[in-house]
């Protein structure tokens, strides 16, 4: 008999397996862009107070964002393993100068009448940053948040070469024994992760800014 | 780290078909093919829709749709299909996986640089009496170039650092040493790998940075330095 292009009832008997693998890629993908926006938000509040410090920031973060992510996890493998540890770093460090343009943009797009006038009514620095100016830039920073998410889902089925992967792993254990059914569910669930993280943070932000409606 | 340097400086690591300057151009020739068939495929069309100015919605998301795929599972889904259709491994699931992955930000800033151009700029060039081809030549072009420009070499970068996984799929390039050493356990192979890939991705960027910095007339280059830096990565 011909080898089918998708054995359905593959899919059927591996509900489990793939549960878990969904709870592993949203692990490793929540992970990395948490990390990555705490790592960036301090160095786009850097940045903001100390503008000397926007070039080399975003020099060396992108620099970062060159080298390619197959290769990072390679350079990796030797210093930190076959670990989790090894995937999240590649994984933030591919966050970040996606996070701080848009962190540092949507700040600076703050009217400055806005600021002016939180000043004149008594707002201290830093508590104009947290109900002033990060309020307002929470669309510019949210479409970031969903830049950056929707690259490390992506990013996250290639951990599968160095052990990890979420759905990387059916699509390379599928690739490894030439047997398609893993592979696509793979490839497909992947890809419908990365379009419904997309969607949530939409509603997070219509959640945030009730003002925009 | 002796190992690695002791890697480099092992002669057999630069001779014959799996050697350093044979992966290296393997490596370039899919790169280079893709780039060019994805910068054909998106460039022109991203251009005239910007003249138009019409079809945004679908030009951004594009984009979007673009990055919810990841190359590797093209290169998977890609592989079956290939070898059914008798395209053999490796390098044309690859070659579709790049060009899918260069084709929507070159095609979204095509979009965005030509149709950002400043309406008053083109209503005026208008006024002077310039027909749509001297538009699209004379003002829209030249002053998108940046854009355009920062976006093939984001691409082009983003290709060369993709490339790697026809080593995957059974073709060739600098990802061999990469996919091998892993699977051989061979860890200064597989750095001296990926230094090689990310020494590639740089110098493509900094390659593609002097390209832009000769073909730009230098008015354009200082006036968009800040616009070219935007753009949809």
């Amino acid at each position: 008999m011909k080898e089918p292009f998708i054995r359905w009832n593959w899919i059927s008997g591996h509900l489990g397996e793939i549960g878990a693998r969904t709870v592993q890629h949203l692990e490793l993908t929540g992970i990395a862009v948490g990390v990555g926006f705490v790592i960036a938000m301090s160095l786009s509040i850097l940045a903001l107070r100390r503008r000397w410090t926007y070039s080399p920031i975003t020099w060396f973060t992108g620099i970062l964002y060159t080298i390619p992510s197959i290769a990072l996890f390679a350079l990796l493998v030797p210093i930190t393993g076959l670990t989790i540890l090894t995937a999240e770093i590649g994984l933030v460090s591919y966050t970040l100068l996606i996070l701080i343009r848009n962190i540092v943009a949507g700040i600076d797009g703050v009217p400055a009448a806005t600021r002016d006038a939180a000043v004149a009514m008594g707002y201290r620095p830093w508590r104009m940053f947290f109900e002033i100016e990060l309020p307002l830039a929470t669309p510019v920073i949210i479409a970031g948040l969903r830049i950056a998410t929707v690259t490390t889902v992506g990013l996250v089925t290639l951990t599968a070469l160095i052990g990890q992967g979420g759905y990387g792993y059916f699509i390379n254990d599928g690739l490894r024994r030439f047997f398609n059914t893993p592979l696509f569910v793979g490839a497909a669930l992947s890809v419908a992760l990365a379009v419904a993280l997309d969607v949530a943070l939409v509603l997070v932000e219509r959640a945030l800014t009730p003002w925009r409606r | 780290m002796a190992a690695i340097v002791h890697w480099f400086t092992t002669a057999a690591h630069w001779h014959g078909p799996d050697g350093v300057p044979m992966r290296v151009l393997e490596h370039l020739e899919l790169s280079g093919l893709a780039m060019v068939a994805a910068t054909a495929a998106a460039i022109p069309a991203g251009i005239l829709l910007g003249h138009t100015r019409r079809g945004g919605l679908f030009a951004i998301s594009v984009v979007n749709i673009g990055r919810a795929i990841p190359s590797f599972a093209i290169v998977a889904v890609a592989l079956p299909v290939s070898i059914s259709l008798g395209l053999g491994l490796g390098f044309w699931p690859t070659f579709l996986a790049v060009f899918l992955l260069a084709v929507p930000p070159m095609f979204t800033n095509a979009y965005t640089a030509i149709g950002g151009v400043d309406p008053q700029i083109v209503d005026a060039a208008r006024g002077m009496g310039l027909r749509e081809r001297e538009l699209l030549v004379g003002v829209e072009l030249p002053l998108g170039a940046p854009v355009i420009m920062a976006a093939v070499r984001v691409a082009a970068v983003q290709v060369v650092a993709t490339v790697p996984l026809a080593a995957l799929v059974g073709w060739g390039g600098l990802g061999r040493f990469i996919i091998d050493g892993l699977a051989q356990y061979d860890m200064a192979q597989v750095f001296a790998g990926a230094l090689l890939v990310a020494a590639l991705a740089i110098l493509t960027e900094v390659g593609f940075g002097l390209l832009e910095h000769v073909v730009l007339p230098p008015g354009v280059r200082r006036l968009s330095r800040a616009e070219a830096a935007s753009t949809v990565v």
